[in-house]
C-alpha cells in the first residue's frame, strides 16, 4: 500500500471531503493503486524538457479589463441553497 | 449485425434537411416522431436525464415557421440533444452528478447558443459520467446507460447517454465532450461517429469543466457528413473563452469529397502490440487496406511515449479536477448537506454527500499530486512527459498527414466488469489519451463487428486538421454501410 490510512485521511482534509467511514479501507487501496500506476513517470527522463503549460504550447490571451456583464445577482441566486437580501447564508463563522 | 431502414428516425441530418426542405414531413412531425423514440427508449437505454418536450416543440412550430417565411438556416429544425454537461439556460444542468442534481443553468453554454441560432431543436439532456469522469456511463448518479447492441453491455463514457441515443437511433445527432476519449470510446463502443475537434477549435464557455487543459467539446453521429456539418455550426472563436483560438474555420462540407490519393497515412506501431482484441484488429487492418484502395499510402510510424500517455493523464487529468471542483462549496449553488456543526463540516459533507466515488477519488489523486512536497515528482513530471508525447505527435505529422489506427482496445464490455479495478477501466483510453494531451483533432469510425458489437477506426491528425480526417472518415463511408447498421432492437 503506498498510502497510509494517516495520508488519506490528510489529503481528504485538504480536498474537503468528509469520506464515507464504510468505504474508508476501499478508498486507501484504490488510491494506493492509482498513485502505484503513475509512478512510473518516475523512471522517465526528462533532463532539459520543458514542462507543457498549453495543450497547442501558444500563450494565454488576455483581454482588456472592461466590465461586460450586467447585474444579473436574483438569476444566479435561484442556485443557492440560502440566501437573505442578496447574501448567502452559511454556518456562524465568528463567536 | 444490424439492419438499414429508411424510416424517419434512420435518417441522418443531411438526408432529414432535404426531407424538411422538399416539404415530406414538418419539423413538429419529426420532432413528435423522435420524442416518441426516446420515450419508448428510455426504460431500456437510460439515455437520458431530461427530455425537453415542450420547449422542443416550440422549437420546431418556431423552426416550421421560419422555414414557410422562407429563412435559410444551416439546421433549421433539425433534432440534437446535448450532453448534460452543456449548460442550457432555464434548464437542468446536472453533470450526471447528485451534487448539482437540482442545479438550473442561468445561461446558455456557446455551444447550445450556437446550435439554437443555426435553428436546431433541442430534445433534451443526455446521461453521462459523473463529471465526464469514467469510460463506461456507469459512475453517472442517474444510473447506467445501456448499450443498444446488447443492454448487458456498456455504451461506453463519458458521452455515453449522447452515443447510446445516435446508434438506437432515438437521435441523429449529439453533443459530447472529449477529455480522455470520451467522445471516441463511447462511439466506436456504438457503432457511431465521434469527432474530438483541436484544443480551442470549439469554445468551451459553459461546459462545466473537468480538465481544462484537455477537455473539448464535439459531436456524435451517424455520418461524417453530419459532423463536418455540426462542426461547421459550433467551431470558432469565443472571447468568452480565452483558450478558443482565433483560427478561420474551413467550409467542413465542401472538403468532404477531396481526393484521399497521395494522403500518407500512418500507423502507430505501439497500437498494435498491447492488448488489442484480435478480432477488432483484424476489422482495424481492413478498413486501413480500404483507405489505401482509395489512393492513401501506409506507413509504420513510432510514437516512443504513448505508453505514457495514460499515467501521465492520470495525473494531469485529477490535478485540474481537484481544482475546478472546489467550486463545489454547498454554499452557491448545488447540493448542500444539512445539519452541519459549522462552516467546514459544511463543505466537507456537502461534497461528500454530493460526489461519486469516482469523482472523489479523482479529486483526492489530484490533491494529492499537487500537494506540497508531490508537485515536482507527480505534476512537474507529468507535464514534462506530456511535452514528449506532444513531441512525439509533432515529429509523426512531419512524415504522415494522418494516424490511423483502433480507437478502443476492445469491443464494448460488460456493465460492472471493470468497475472493481480503477486501472483496468483507465486503460480503456490507451488509444485516445494521446490527442488529448497533445491537442490533437480525432475521430472515431464505424469500421465494422466483432462478434456482432461494432469496432471503430480511430483517425487523429494534427492541429486544425478536422477537414482532412472528415474527408476521409467521409470517403470511406461512401464505400462502406457499417454507419447504416441499427442495433436490431432499434431499427
Amino acid at each position: 500500500m503506498s498510502l497510509t490510512k494517516v495520508q488519506v485521511q490528510h489529503i481528504a482534509t485538504l480536498a474537503r471531503l468528509q469520506l464515507d467511514d464504510a468505504q474508508f479501507d476501499e478508498i486507501v487501496d484504490k488510491l494506493s493503486r492509482i498513485v502505484d500506476f503513475v509512478d512510473q513517470l518516475q523512471s522517465v527522463a526528462t533532463d532539459d524538457v520543458l514542462p507543457m503549460a498549453h495543450p497547442l504550447n501558444m500563450s494565454q490571451r488576455l483581454r482588456a479589463d472592461e466590465v461586460t456583464e450586467t447585474d444579473q445577482r436574483d438569476e444566479i441566486q435561484k442556485n443557492a441553497p440560502r440566501v437573505e437580501n442578496g447574501y448567502y447564508l452559511v454556518p456562524k463563522v465568528i463567536e | 449485425m444490424g439492419q438499414a431502414t429508411d424510416a424517419l428516425h434512420a435518417r441522418s441530418l443531411t438526408e432529414l434537411a432535404t426531407g424538411l426542405e422538399n416539404g415530406e414531413f414538418s419539423s413538429r412531425e419529426l420532432t413528435e416522431h423522435l420524442l416518441a423514440r426516446i420515450d419508448t427508449s428510455q426504460d431500456r437505454l437510460n439515455a437520458f436525464i431530461t427530455v425537453t418536450a415542450e420547449l422542443a416543440l416550440q422549437r420546431a412550430d418556431a423552426a416550421d415557421e421560419a422555414r414557410a417565411a422562407g429563412q435559410q438556416h444551416a439546421l433549421n429544425g433539425l433534432p440534437i440533444v446535448h450532453k448534460d454537461l452543456f449548460c442550457t439556460r432555464g434548464v437542468l444542468t446536472t453533470c450526471g452528478s447528485r451534487i448539482l442534481g437540482n442545479f438550473v443553468a442561468p445561461y446558455d453554454a456557446t455551444v447550445v447558443e450556437r446550435l439554437d441560432a443555426a435553428g436546431a431543436v433541442v430534445l433534451g439532456k443526455t446521461n453521462m459520467d459523473e463529471f465526464a469522469m469514467g469510460s463506461s456511463n456507469e459512475t453517472s448518479f442517474f444510473g447506467p446507460v445501456r448499450n443498444p447492441w446488447d443492454a448487458r453491455l456498456s455504451p461506453g463514457g463519458s458521452s455515453g447517454g449522447s452515443a447510446a441515443a445516435v446508434a438506437a437511433r432515438v437521435v441523429p445527432a449529439a453533443t459530447g465532450t472529449d477529455t480522455g476519449g470520451s467522445i471516441r470510446q463511447p462511439a466506436a463502443l456504438t457503432g457511431t461517429v465521434g469527432l474530438k475537434p483541436t484544443y480551442g477549435r470549439v469554445s468551451r464557455y459553459g461546459m462545466v469543466a473537468f480538465a481544462s487543459s484537455l477537455d473539448q467539446a464535439g459531436v456524435i453521429t451517424r455520418s461524417a457528413e453530419d459532423a463536418a456539418l455540426l462542426l461547421g455550426v459550433i467551431a470558432g472563436h469565443d472571447p468568452r473563452d480565452s483558450t478558443s483560438v482565433d483560427h478561420p474555420v474551413p467550409d467542413y462540407l465542401a472538403e468532404l469529397d477531396k481526393p484521399l490519393k497521395g494522403l500518407k497515412v500512418g500507423i502507430v506501431r505501439q497500437h498494435f502490440d498491447q492488448g488489442l482484441d484480435a478480432t477488432c484488429e483484424a476489422r482495424v487492418r481492413e478498413a486501413l487496406v480500404s483507405i489505401e484502395d482509395q489512393g492513401a499510402t501506409l506507413s509504420e510510424i513510432d510514437l516512443p511515449n504513448i505508453d505514457l500517455s495514460v499515467p501521465t493523464y492520470y495525473v494531469v487529468a485529477p490535478a485540474e479536477c481537484s481544482s475546478n471542483l472546489s467550486r463545489f462549496d454547498g454554499v452557491r449553488f448545488g447540493y448542500r448537506a444539512q445539519q452541519v456543526d459549522d462552516l467546514h463540516d459544511l463543505f466537507c459533507r456537502s461534497r461528500g454527500e454530493g460526489f461519486g466515488a469516482e469523482v472523489q477519488r479523482r479529486i483526492m489523486t489530484g490533491t494529492y499530486v499537487l500537494s506540497a512536497g508531490y508537485y515536482d515528482a507527480y505534476y512537474l513530471k507529468a507535464q514534462k512527459v506530456r511535452q514528449l508525447i506532444s513531441r512525439d505527435f509533432m515529429q509523426a505529422f512531419e512524415k504522415v498527414d494522418i494516424i490511423a489506427g483502433p480507437t478502443a482496445p476492445t469491443t464494448a464490455f460488460a456493465i460492472g466488469e471493470k468497475t472493481d479495478d480503477p486501472i483496468t477501466m483507465y486503460l480503456n483510453d490507451i488509444y485516445t489519451i494521446g490527442a488529448n494531451l497533445a491537442g490533437l483533432p480525432g475521430v472515431s469510425v464505424p469500421c465494422g463487428f466483432a462478434d456482432g458489437l461494432p469496432v471503430g477506426l480511430q483517425l487523429v491528425g494534427p492541429h486544425f486538421a478536422e477537414a482532412r480526417l472528415l474527408a476521409c472518415a467521409h470517403q470511406y463511408q461512401q464505400l462502406t454501410d457499417w454507419h447504416r447498421q441499427a442495433p436490431g432492437d432499434f431499427s
